[in-house]
Order: structure tokens, then sequence, then C-alpha cells
């Protein structure tokens, strides 16, 4: 039979809230992660980068192989041998302006050439224009987009056959710098908007996780039992860390991922230019603003959960605020462009477009003091909220017996039944 | 300056009734677990306690009796500072911020919950560890506690895979797991069978044999009336009785039931005026009335002085039931009976 052995001195008689914070944060963490949810959770936007991946591999291979027509030559076979001596010497200098071109053969001693247009019908042997005539009287057949596109390249080719063409072509001192001010900026702006998206798309995807979490606890009526044993702020901000450790391995895996992709279409990532403040800081920042983001969102979501009485009710109220967050985010994105106008220091200024804000002046501007200002800032307001949502939970969640239930008809149901109404 | 633990010391064994409340308690008891003076608690503007004093000794089993929506939950969370009170003070051995001395406290709420994918003994560890238990000394109780209430066996297995029973003795069980010095357990009897109760009822006995308080809110009667030396009765959000179920039992009188082979007599003069007679057709008479307040001894000695010819005679002591009609009011005794369970 249970007794009790051994009574705890007042003395020890409290749990600090850093403590009871890490009892919770270390319980739902190992929960979620080890849950067959967060595995399909892990996997869902993979699923999208694999299709997307599989759907630009295709349309790629589809755009090579509709890229790869050539332009047919049909001429007598000495014209064919003349374009071609004159296609030896310019593709030296005219590499990337001149068409590839294939020599089509045919009968000359039956005295009919066939008909261009209708070695355009041929499957079997596709051609984007047939370049037939003569060498001093050349004819392009083919689609518009094709005759517009090569008709300078077959006037210099046919005039090189001819000898009409300059013969020399004076060789072009190369002096080439990396980039200009205006290209920095231009690429910068990139960067700040590519990170601003990922850091979006991130906080949205994670975030809701914190709300999942509060209906779950909500489901299981253990909140009242947290409630009891440790304050609200530490049941509160255990479940905030929890989820931004859960959110932390869902980065990671992701990362991976997109390493795994980045090494199979470098091509398509490598374009991003180095932020103002350099990769290895900005991506520092971006991992500490994706957690000030979260953390700022993810008390909001807690504080939703405070003033919502049902399940309901806390899903209906978070649609809102995903949608402010959305203009949170525009305004943000808008401030990318403004750097030091009173905009941009607005969105900086703004708790929920903090972060944004801030990650997109350390891709365009090299100065850092600014974001340990913005990260304090940032990381008050995270208090505020969680302070402010424990102190709603402990006001409107908690209520029982009668009174209890009135209050419980939620907030809907108290516009329903205001009194004198 | 905040009060140390065992400051304040607790009252005799006096009833105090909704007149008295605001009557500072005695102090000739011992230390008090709970005191509550004035508490008030209003939810969108209904009043759902209104200004109940509350005073439990250390070491006491304490029932706090009523039906639902009378505001026994609401003052529990109130006084173990889940919620606050609008008006009033509470302490926990002697300490106003209950979360500050949360260690000592063990809380069973009546919204019975746990995590459904958690083994039995992680949850009881779990339920230590937010009192400030070690979550591997936790285990390791945890799974001593389950083997002693025969529960051994599901150790390992995930609360779901669990009865509703057995869920709720893991739940009790993580309740006591820190060894609280304050048990508070709201309805710990409703949805456990018979049997449970009985187990149940033998465990609160022994939490207070060992020097825990312990403090439980009940609809059924029968189990404050087993367990309880002191109780509340809670009804619309007041506190019409706080005391010893003794007192709360003599607040009506005993009922006498007298019957003697002739109706009138020298000892006459002892039988109340408002009693009730019955003269049976052999010429016995049965009296009905309640006990003087000069107690039985001077109706014993009157009706013998006074030669009575008693043929019989019962002098029978009210129940808590009774108690409770008389103190709440038929209404809260009609809700009390529709809740609780048939026996």
């Amino acid at each position: 039979m249970t007794s009790p052995r051994t009574l705890p001195t007042p003395q020890r008689a409290r749990l600090p809230l850093w403590r009871a914070a890490m009892v919770v944060a270390r319980r739902d963490f190992v929960a979620i992660l080890f849950s067959r949810a967060f595995f399909f959770f892990l996997l869902g936007p993979l699923f999208p980068v694999f299709v997307g991946g599989l759907a630009g591999g295709i349309g790629g291979q589809v755009q090579r192989e509709a890229a790869a027509t050539d332009i047919g030559v049909l001429m007598t076979e000495t014209d064919a041998q003349r374009l071609n001596t004159a296609y030896s010497r310019l593709s030296g200098k005219f590499s990337t302006v001149l068409p590839p071109m294939t020599i089509i053969e045919w009968d000359e001693t039956s005295g009919d050439a066939p008909d261009p247009r209708t070695l355009l019908q041929r499957k079997d042997r596709i051609y984007g224009a047939v370049l037939s005539g003569t060498v001093e009287r050349p004819v392009l057949t083919g689609p518009p987009s094709q005759v517009k596109r090569w008709s300078g390249a077959i006037t210099l080719l046919t005039a090189e056959a001819r000898g009409d063409a300059p013969g020399i072509y004076p060789d072009v001192e190369r002096d080439e710098v990396r980039t200009s001010a205006a290209n920095i900026r231009t690429d910068r702006i990139k960067t700040a908007q590519g990170a601003q998206m990922l850091l979006f798309l991130l906080t949205m995807l994670l975030a809701g996780m914190v709300l999942s979490n509060l209906v779950e606890e909500k489901a299981n009526k253990i909140i009242e039992i947290l409630a009891a044993a440790i304050p609200m702020d530490a049941v509160f901000v255990g479940k905030l860390f929890a989820m931004l450790g859960v959110s932390f391995v869902g980065i990671g895996v992701w990362s991976l991922a997109a390493l795994g992709l980045y090494s199979a279409v470098q091509s398509q990532f490598g374009s991003f230019p180095a932020p103002a403040v350099g990769w290895p800081i900005f991506l520092l920042l971006g991992i500490v603003y994706f957690a000030m983001a979260y953390l700022l969102l993810g008390s909001l979501f807690l504080t939703i959960g405070a003033l919502a009485n049902t399940v309901r009710e806390v899903q209906t109220l978070s649609m809102p605020v995903t949608m402010a967050q959305l203009l949170v985010f525009f305004f943000a994105a808008f401030s990318i462009t403004h750097t030091g106008s009173p905009v941009e220091i607005a969105a900086a200024l703004f708790p929920l477009s903090s972060p944004f804000a801030m990650l997109a002046r350390a891709a365009l501007l090299d100065a850092l003091w600014p974001h340990l200002l913005a990260l304090a800032w940032q990381g008050l307001w995270v208090g505020v909220t969680i302070r402010l949502g424990a102190a709603l939970f402990r006001k409107r969640v908690m209520k029982s017996g009668s009174a209890g239930a009135a209050g419980r008809k939620g907030w809907f149901g108290r516009l329903r039944h205001r009194p004198g109404h | 300056m905040e009060p140390a633990l065992g400051d304040t010391t607790l009252a005799d064994n006096t009833i105090r009734t909704a007149e008295s409340a605001n009557q500072p308690a005695d102090t000739t008891r011992g230390n008090l677990a709970i005191e509550a003076r004035g508490l008030v608690k209003r939810f969108d503007g209904t009043l759902a306690v209104d200004g109940i004093d509350l005073f439990v000794p250390e070491g006491a089993i304490y029932g706090i009796l009523g039906p639902n929506g009378a505001g026994k939950t609401t003052s529990l969370r109130m006084l173990l500072g889940i919620i606050d009170p609008d008006e009033g003070i509470r302490r926990v051995f002697g300490h106003d911020r209950p979360h500050e001395i949360a260690r000592l406290i063990g809380y069973l709420p009546e919204e019975r919950g746990l995590y459904p994918s958690m083994k039995a003994c992680d949850a009881i560890a779990f339920m230590g560890a937010l009192r400030g238990l070690p979550l591997a000394e936790g285990r390791r109780r945890g799974r001593d506690l389950l083997e002693e209430h025969g529960l051994g066996h599901a150790a390992n297995r995930q609360i779901r895979q669990l009865s509703k029973g057995m869920a709720q003795t893991v739940q009790l069980l993580g309740t006591l797991v820190h060894q609280p010095r304050l048990v508070v357990l709201d309805e710990p009897f409703s949805g456990l069978d018979a049997i449970n109760q009985g187990k149940l009822e033998r465990l609160i006995r022994n939490l207070s044999a060992n020097g825990a308080t312990v403090i439980f809110s009940t609809h059924v009667i029968a189990h404050a009336e087993r367990l309880c030396e002191d109780i509340a009765i809670i009804a619309e959000g007041r506190v019409p009785y706080a005391g010893s179920v003794d007192a709360a039992r003599d607040r009506i009188p005993a009922q006498v039931r007298l019957e003697t082979r002739r109706a009138e007599g020298p000892w006459r003069n002892v039988i109340p005026r408002k009693a009730a007679c019955d003269t049976k057709a052999d010429g016995t008479v049965l009296w009905h009335f309640d006990l003087p307040e000069s107690g039985a001894e001077p109706l014993l000695h009157g009706l013998v002085e006074g030669h009575a010819e008693i043929l019989s005679l019962s002098i029978e002591r009210a129940g808590l039931h009774d108690a409770f009609v008389h103190i709440a009011g038929e209404a809260a005794a009609k809700a009390l009976e529709t809740e609780a369970p048939a026996p």
C-alpha cells in the first residue's frame, strides 16, 4: 500500500520553471518523435519534392528532346558541301549562334527534291526547319518561331558559303569582372526572397504541430494534471521547445533530402549568391530566426488554445491567424526592396514579421548588431505571448460545474446566449 | 512575511455554519493543511463559488460533499492554485501559492486523463516527475506500486491497452508516487466498481494513518460517512456546513421511539408536548418524539421514576444523509440521490 514514507521538506517543495518545462518538453519530444504520425509528417513534404523532381526530370528530358530538333539541309551535294565548309569555319566564332544542322540525303538523279513541307510532317525524323534552295537563294521552311529564330544564322552561314562574308573576324579581348554593384544587390535580393520563403514555409508547416499537440492535450484531458503540478508558463514553454526540437529534427531530415536533390540537380540551386553576412552566419541566423518565428507563432497558437473551449474552436480560430500570418509574410517580403525605409523598420519591429524582415536584411546588409537587438526584441515578445497565453488559459479553460458548463459554450455559444440578447 | 509551514493552526471540532463563516478559526487543534477564507469565483459573470471557508487539519481525511455543479471542483482547483479566486485567501500548508509546494501535493482530477500511448509505469513516473521525482526513481516506484495493486503485469502496457478501471488505478498511483503530504482526490470513487471502491477506501485510510492529509470530493454520502471525521457540505457555491461528521449528525435531534402499557402517569412530564402518539387496540401507546436537548439520561430517569411501564424504547441518532437534508435542503439532497449510484 502506498504511504508517504519520507516527507519532502518544504524548502525543496517547488520544481524550478525550467525543470518543469523540461519534463513536459521531454515527454512531448519523445512521444512525437516516435509516433507513426511524425514519420508520415516527415515524409509529407518529401512527396511533393520527389514528384516535382520526377516531373522536372521528365519535363527536362522532353524539353531536351524538343530542343534537339536540327535544321535539315535539303540542297544539292555541292551546295551542302559548301555549307558544311562554311559551318566548320564559323563554328569556332559563332558556336552559340549557329543551329545544329543535318544534311538530308536524297536522290539527285531523280531530279525531284523532296518537298520541305512534307519532310517537316515526318514522325520518324523530326526537323525544326528545312533549309532548301541553293546557297545563292536559300529557302528556310518551318514554323514561324523557328524561321524567325534561325534566319539570321542562315543568312550568315550562306554568305560565308558564298564567300561574301568578311574574311577576318577580330578577336575581342575579354576583361571579365565577377559582378557589379547592381548585380550584387539584385542577386542578394534573390537570396533574401528565397530565405524568407523557406522560413515562412517551414514556420507555417511546423507551427501547426503545436496546435495539433494542444488539441491532443485537450482530448486526453491531461491538461489539468499539468496545470495542478507545474505553472502554466512551464507547460507552454515545455510544449513550445519540444515542438521546436521536433521541428529541428524535421528540418534536419528535409535538409538531408534537399542536399541529395542538390547534388542531383546542382545547377538549379547553385545560382543563389552569397548573402551580405556570408553563408555561415546567414545559416546560423536562419536557424535562430526560424526558432523565433516558430516560438512567436507557436505561442500565439497556444494562446488561441487558451481562448478556445473545444477542439473545433481551436481549429476555427487558427484559420484567421494563419491568414494573418500570410499578410505578415507579404509585408516582410515587400520590405526587402526598401532596406532602411520606415516600411522595413516597421517590418523588423512588428514581432511576427520581424524574423522574416531581419533574415532578409542579413542577406542584403552585413551589419550584425541589428540582429542582436532584433533577437532580444523577438525573445521578449515570445516571453510576453507565453505569459499572456498561460494567464488566459488559467482564466478561461479550467472551468467546471454548472457555471463552467455555461462557460464551455465557447465563443460562438456565448455570442448566441448573451444575456439580454 | 510569508507564513512558515505550520504557522497556522486549526480550529477545534466546532461546527461552522454560513453565519459563522467569517469568524476566525479556533486554533487549538493542530496544524492546518488547508485554510480557505471567503473564496469567491465567477465564470463569465456567473457565481460558481460564493465565499466559502474551509479548514482542513493535517492528517485528516476530509470530505467535500455536494451535488454536481455545487462548486466542489472549482473550490478544489482554487485550493490547488490551478485557478485563482476572484476574492478571498487560500493557504496550503501555510503557503498562499500552492504551486510553490507542488511536490507536497498529489491531485487526482475529476476528469481522468493519461497519454494513451504511454506505458503504465512511464505514466506514473511522468506524473511523479511533474512533482519533482526523478524519472528513474518514478519508474522504480511505479513498478512497485503496480505490483502492490495487482497490476504488475500491466507495467509495460500502453494506457490505451488497459481497461478503464486499470487506467484509473494507474492515474491514482501516479497521484501518490511522489509520496505527497496532501492528497486531493476529486470524485475518486466515480467509475469504480464496489470492490475497487472498497480498495480505495482502505488506501485512503492507510494514507491518513501514515501522516498524509486526504481531501476528497464526493456526492456519495456513504463514503464520507465511513471515511471522514470532518466534512464540508457545498450547495450552490456555498458551504452551509463545515465541521465534524458527528456534529453534523447532531444537528438533528435523535429520534425516540417509546412504547408504554398506559397512556397516563406521572412520567408524562418528561414526554415533550409535540410528541406524536398512537394508541393501539390493546391500550398500549406508541410515542415518537425528538430527544430533548437535556439528553437521554433525564428522560430515562423520569420514565423510570414515573413508573412508565415501558414495553420498548429506542433512541436513534440521525445519519449523515438526514443531516445533509437538514443542512443543504431537500433539493440538494435530491440532486445528490440522482447522481449517486444505486447501492
